[in-house]
């Protein structure tokens, strides 16, 4: 809690600090998902009281764009590239075999909290295609073998 | 104004710079249908965000069909409304909407009055051929006076535009996006954990049932029907004056005589005017005004009639809560008097009394429920229903409405001066407040109409000499007025020392529990009802509150005199901050 | 680095004239002191194969070697050849290595730097002759390749003004402040016959003349690097490599259309972009290039960054205005453009990033130049990403007018595995495909939407063979229904339902009455959607239908995927001809549909197997347990 207060205050030095209106909500928004890694309902009514809009507009901001989430991730989010050119690749391949192998589906979260799997759509990075990510670590060619080495890697931790 | 030439299917016309293919096409009485189109005359601005693309039209020489509601006509332009291009477009715009909506019209709230069920039927539409997923569940979720079902939003945005651009009240929004894309308050609570104020103008504009009252009809069928029970109504001023439209009578048809032996039909033991409590209103209110200005403190003194208007200002500017008058609202005050001098004159005990309350209004089914509305053990109101809901009563056992006899409202609770009449128009409390207070501080009044208040403007103001003061008092209606009259009192920049405030626009003949306006805010639907309403004013013998002999009997009998120790007890009322789980 | 305020046009002269040495060793002019300069690429697909790292490898072992004298190590832009990336290239010689590890640093300041002697396994090999070839314009992927919005990339270093005022950087403002009115640089513009190259192709000069006709106190330029075709990459590279050309670009608009605020709309996904943006943003402020009083004129402009967050519809310019106002990002309808009212409904240009990257040059050269390259209608080069099935993977410049061959099989390489060349999807999701009809049609904007398909972007995808184009269009449709707004009906509902309709097909569920509809309904959404995403979604349906119909007809009439992609119509099948009765499919499979008949196999004691395809789950696990290699997918 006494930790949340520091991050509350990061935030709000933050929209004092570029003088925040509406027009900077979403880039308030970025800065809040940065210090909490994610935007529960108190942050948005924190962030519509000190921009003094509604927490309607700050909600529909939020769930309209991908970039946000409600939703607390896990420590490691491996985001599988689906763009184009991972995609006639194969990306969708190992998007299953991540699922198949973590038992969640693509936007879920482990039960442990471990592991998020997500997508994203190109992160040109074409030359490597297919693509992985993990928490920005980039893994080029990435294949079903592929997969299980790059659990290992952090399942230990 | 420059003008345009163009040809709509052929047909070449004038109009006007900046007209769009809509707008002309209507004058010359060319249907293209609408879904998303919103008409908001009376608050001075249309929207238009083009977004359901059901009145596409073909323009030639461009490559895509245009919506009409946006796109302006040009100089040369032709325009085809009708062409099998344009016709097979929009029957597919329908029969998508027809995809991801239930198809269960037959139970639907808004049955053969939905916009999207009409279109439908116009383009003899029969099966559906795109069979898929729907986006939204089919359930509904009723909140003290609002029933959303989620499942039938075709996000056309109305509700949305009412809420932020007309009330300011911003809580209705879009949330998710794309086929997820849905409407509701923040975090999609219910609208009771947010501060909805239960204005009910996003359920007048709202083109399907997707925003629809929640209903106590049946549960007013059990009351009459409950033989141990004295059941009386009462009917508010807006109601007669627009029930009407739901019988086919012309805008602004006072339907007083026909709607009462209606009531009287449905079961009702007695039949009550709220106007009663109107005029009961105004002679506490005109005190209060009175008091307030010698003492110099709490003012401006701000009318609480509106329920709506009472809970936006108990969560968006609790520090003021000083200023609204403490007077209940009409339909309380009588339920009060129901409930004490009436039972007590008529030897029935109050437990067996139940008050049922025709209102225009949604908020009132809220109001209803709040603790301070209620003395000795039991809720002044114990059950409202909106206008529509009556009509729909009469309708559900079979009255041929307009074959009825003109009735008479049951006394003693049932004489009205005029100025109880014009309680349902915006400005219309604040007159009779004026009427009555000019009466009784300086013994006479002798021009009852002050004009000034009255009409549709966002805020009225008028320059008043009572008993030698000059007094500088406004009507506001619609809450985003009402938001900027408490600015200026924060900003300390009020000059007036009375204020009536209206959620609704246009006042109560606008009410969200009106028959629908089918989104036309106009001047045509709502100035007609008001019309009506002034007329019904005219037409009494008694022009000021106090004149209402009955009125008179009341204090004599009953409660003394304005603001005495009863008075307070059964007609006065306290506000607290409202605090919502949304913020 | 310590940066100090240019004041004047004549100051700028002289530090531009004392700066242009900085490139002359990567430009190949070899110095009498015999220094040497390593640049390596660090863009995004060479930086995630731990470019940086290697780098830092490299200084290490210069110094190691006592070397770091002679040597500068730098970081450069993308290279564009990203299928052999990490690329360090070594100046003046041009020495061009590929698929560089941090392991090979050493061998490299070692051998190359120290011992004069090339690191012969780094060098490109020719798949075409497997001879190895030693500097960069001698490889094929270059050869044909034109580099003006590229010009930089891979030359200079991103996070350094100096290196692009070393290449003309800021000149051509200056041209424009000092010699031009501002309907002047407008009519250089339209002279040049640029057209946007973020996707409509409109005419770039005539939109900043719109937008300088409507008188205002206020007016924006915004530059849209909202890049979200997913599989195109120029903008970011461009911003990561030479983020100074967007920014001169911005200026000269902002003094074209009388703005003096500039806004880049970038994707919060390109991390590494926004940083060289910031850097570059930063540095061109303390220099005067932006703020008040630019090079001692009047004029004032200064420019600040935007973030997306994750909205394809974004890259819809009035979408993009109401996200940059704060808002969700929506379309509006047009009229009013944005010229008129755009952001906080002032006039606003809205230019892609590629584009603005061609300004200056336009401005320096003259539009006759520019015009030289190129068609009739479209002018000057486009920067294509070349992915997919295709050998070399890349981004590539060419001049407009190229055919589709020249980029697959000169500058790609071919085909990846040798395979056969099915179709290239252009535009991404809003575009459509080019076969093999298509080859030799010269590529501009007019040609491409002729054939159906459209300019787009530039993302080029490389379909072969293996691809089965229903599902590609079911690619393509997944990625709108998921990324359209809402707002309006055909896109939000209709998208939907054409990816439904396409998903029955790949199940082979549809039947030739989905078929039609498919079709009708895809002709509505175009004809009836609100902004260019909607209008635009079913492109890659129709043109797929278009050219590809028997394939749609093959999923539906036969259930039969040519391609063999389409899981649910795939037939797993034991040859009887070959099966030894082994009974090893039936062992592994996970459901049990594998039972043995009463034929006898080749070895006449057991019998062959056969598979109840009702029930199959066509998981692959018995074809891939039989010894013989007697289960085919059909």
């Amino acid at each position: 809690m006494e930790n949340d207060k520091k991050k509350f205050d990061e935030l709000d030095e933050y929209i004092k600090t570029i003088h925040a209106t509406e027009h900077e909500l979403i880039a308030v928004l970025h800065r809040a998902q940065h210090i909490l890694s994610y935007l529960p309902r108190e942050v948005q009514e924190f962030i519509a009281d000190r921009l003094q809009i509604p927490v309607s507009k700050v909600y529909g901001v939020v769930t309209f764009y991908s970039f946000f989430t409600m939703e607390k991730k896990g420590k490691y989010v491996i985001n599988v590239c689906l763009g184009t050119a991972c995609f006639v690749r194969g990306a969708d391949k190992i998007m299953k075999a991540f699922e198949d192998r973590l038992g969640i589906k693509n936007g879920e979260t482990t039960p442990d909290g471990k592991f998020t799997l997500s997508s994203l759509r190109c992160v040109g990075a074409c030359g490597l295609a297919p693509v992985v990510q993990v928490n920005g670590k980039t893994y080029g060619n990435a294949t079903i073998e592929t997969v299980e080495q790059i659990l290992k890697e952090y399942e230990g931790e | 104004m420059e003008k345009v030439h163009i040809k709509i299917n052929d047909i070449p016309l004038e109009v006007e710079e900046g007209t769009s293919i809509l707008q002309a096409a209507r004058s010359i009485n060319i249907y293209i249908p609408t879904l998303c189109y919103l008409s908001l005359h009376i608050v001075h601005e249309h929207k238009i965000n083009a977004s359901c693309r059901v009145c596409v039209v073909e323009i030639k020489g461009r490559r895509n069909l245009a919506p009409s509601c946006s796109t302006k006509c040009t100089e040369g332009m032709e325009i085809y409304t009708n062409t099998q291009r344009v016709i097979r477009a929009r029957r597919t715009v329908i029969e998508l909407l027809l995809s991801d909506h239930p198809t269960e019209c037959a139970m639907c709230e808004k049955n053969l009055k939905c916009q999207l069920q009409k279109i439908a039927a116009k383009m003899n539409i029969r099966e559906i051929p795109y069979v898929g997923e729907v986006s939204k569940p089919n359930e509904y979720i009723k909140s003290e006076a609002l029933k959303r079902d989620k499942a039938k939003c075709i996000l056309c945005g109305n509700c949305v535009e009412v809420c932020s651009k007309v009330q300011d009240c911003n809580v209705l929004t879009f949330s998710h996006r794309g086929f997820k894309t849905f409407v509701g308050p923040a975090f999609d609570v219910n609208l009771d954990e947010s501060k909805c104020v239960a204005c009910g103008q996003c359920v007048n504009v709202c083109p399907t049932g997707a925003l629809s009252q929640t209903s106590c009809i049946n549960e007013v069928w059990e009351a009459i029907h409950d033989k141990t029970k004295h059941v009386v109504v009462q009917v508010a001023p807006a109601v007669r004056v627009a029930l009407g439209e739901e019988f086919g009578y012309s805008l602004g048809t006072a339907v007083t005589g026909k709607m009462v032996t209606a009531l009287r039909t449905l079961g009702f033991e007695k039949v009550f005017d709220t106007n009663f409590g109107a005029d009961l209103t105004i002679m506490e209110e005109s005190n209060e005004l009175i008091e307030r200005l010698k003492e110099g403190k709490n003012l401006p003194l701000i009318t609480s009639c509106c329920p709506g208007w009472i809970s936006f200002i108990e969560s968006e500017y609790p520090e003021y809560l000083s200023l609204p008058s403490t007077c209940k609202s009409p339909h309380e005050m009588f339920g009060a008097m129901v409930k004490s001098y009436y039972a007590e004159k008529m030897g029935i005990e109050k437990k067996d009394i139940l008050v049922v309350s025709i209102m225009p209004c949604l908020a009132k089914k809220k109001e209803i429920r709040r603790p301070q509305l209620a003395n000795d053990g039991y809720p002044n109101v114990d059950y409202v229903l909106t206008t529509r809901e009556l009509a729909n009563m009469i309708k559900e056992i079979g009255i041929d409405f307009d074959a009825l006899e003109n009735g008479r409202f049951d006394n003693p609770l049932g004489e009205s001066s005029g100025a109880a009449d014009i309680f349902g128009v915006s400005g219309g409390v604040l007159e009779a407040a004026l009427r009555n207070a000019m009466l009784t501080t300086e013994g006479k009044c002798k021009n009852v109409d002050f004009m000034d208040v009255r009409g549709y403007e966002g805020l009225k103001e008028a320059d008043i000499k009572l008993n030698g003061m000059d007094l500088k008092v406004a009507a506001v209606n619609g809450l985003k007025n009402a938001r900027k009259v408490m600015e200026q009192i924060r900003e300390g920049k009020c000059q007036y020392q009375a204020i009536e405030i209206m959620a609704c626009p246009g006042g109560c003949i606008n009410g969200g529990g009106q028959p629908f306006h089918q989104r036309k805010m106009s001047k045509t639907i709502i100035g007609k009802r008001m019309e009506g309403l002034y007329m019904q004013d005219m037409s009494k013998k008694n022009r000021i509150s106090q004149q209402n002999p009955y009125i008179q009997k009341l204090y004599q009998e009953y409660l003394e005199k304005p603001g005495s120790e009863k008075a307070h007890k059964y007609l006065h009322t306290s506000f607290s901050k409202r605090i919502t789980i949304i913020k | 680095m310590c940066l100090s305020k240019v004041k004047t046009m004549e100051e700028l002269f002289c530090l531009s004239e004392n700066l242009k040495g900085l490139l002359d060793i990567k430009k190949g002019k070899a110095n009498i002191a015999g220094t040497m300069e390593i640049s390596v690429c660090g863009g995004t697909g060479c930086h995630a194969s731990q470019s940086a790292k290697l780098k830092d490898e490299l200084v290490r072992f210069a110094k190691q070697y006592g070397v770091e004298e002679k040597v500068k190590i730098s970081i450069t832009g993308c290279f564009g050849f990203c299928e052999k990336g990490p690329i360090v290239k070594i100046s003046p010689d041009h020495t061009f290595y590929t698929k560089v590890h941090p392991e090979d640093a050493e061998r490299i300041i070692k051998e190359h730097i120290v011992e004069g002697k090339i690191v012969e396994d780094l060098l490109y090999v020719n798949p075409l002759n497997h001879e190895r070839i030693l500097s960069q314009d001698q490889i094929p992927f270059y050869k044909k390749q034109h580099r003006v919005a590229l010009r930089n990339c891979g030359l200079i270093n991103p996070e350094n003004i100096q290196e692009y005022i070393a290449n003309r950087g800021f000149l051509a403002l200056a041209k424009v402040l000092k010699d031009y009115r501002p309907d002047q640089v407008i009519d250089e513009v339209k002279k040049s016959g640029l057209r946007g190259r973020g996707g409509g192709g409109f005419n770039t000069g005539l939109k900043w003349e719109f937008a300088s006709k409507y008188q205002s106190e206020k007016k924006y330029v915004i530059c849209n690097a909202d890049e979200g075709d997913p599989g195109a990459f120029m903008d970011r590279s461009i911003l990561e490599g030479d983020p100074f050309s967007v920014i001169e670009a911005m200026i000269i608009a902002g003094y074209a259309i009388g703005a003096d605020e500039g806004n880049v709309y970038i994707r919060a996904e390109y991390p590494l972009a926004i940083e060289r943006l910031t850097i570059a943003i930063k540095q061109a402020r303390q220099m005067g290039f932006l703020g008040e009083n630019i090079l001692g004129t009047n004029f004032c402009f200064d420019i600040f960054i935007k973030y997306g967050a994750g909205a394809f519809v974004c890259g819809e310019e009035t979408a993009l205005i109401s996200s940059i106002e704060g808002n969700r990002g929506e379309p509006v309808v047009k009229p009013p453009f944005p010229a008129e009212a755009g952001l906080y409904q002032k006039p606003t240009i809205v230019n892609n990033v590629e584009t603005l990257a061609n300004i200056p040059v336009i401005i320096l050269d003259g539009a006759e130049e520019f015009a030289k390259i190129g068609t009739e209608k479209s002018k000057g080069t486009k920067v294509f990403a070349l992915a997919g099935k295709i050998n070399n993977v890349g981004l590539v410049e060419v001049p407009m007018g190229i055919t589709l061959r020249e980029i697959i099989y000169d500058i790609g390489g071919g085909i990846k595995d040798d395979h056969e060349f099915k179709a290239a999807q252009t535009g991404g999701p809003s575009g459509g495909c080019i076969t093999k009809d298509h080859l030799d049609i010269p590529i501009d904007f007019d040609n491409l939407s002729s054939i159906g398909s459209m300019m787009g972007s530039g993302g080029l995808i490389i379909m072969d063979d293996r691809n089965c184009m229903v599902d590609i269009a079911k690619f393509y449709l997944e990625f709108t229904v998921e990324e359209s707004c809402g707002k309006c009906t055909p896109c939000r509902i209709g998208n939907k339902r054409l990816l439904e309709i396409l998903t029955k097909i790949t199940e082979g569920k549809a039947t030739m009455d989905d078929l039609n509809r498919l079709e009708e309904l895809s002709n509505i959404i175009k004809d009836t959607s609100l902004c260019g995403l909607g209008q635009s979604a079913p492109n890659p349906v129709l043109s797929t239908l278009h050219y590809f119909y028997d394939e749609y007809l093959a999923h539906i009439q036969k259930k039969y995927c040519p391609a063999h992609v389409c899981k649910a119509l795939a037939k797993y099948q034991i040859d009887e001809k070959i099966c030894i009765g082994c009974g090893k499919c039936a062992k592994n499979c996970p459901v049990n549909v594998i039972e043995k008949t009463d034929k006898p196999a080749k070895n006449p004691k057991l019998f062959v197997y056969k598979i109840q395809q009702e029930n199959c789950i066509k998981c692959g696990t018995c074809a891939k347990n039989c010894p013989m290699k007697a289960i085919v997918l059909l």
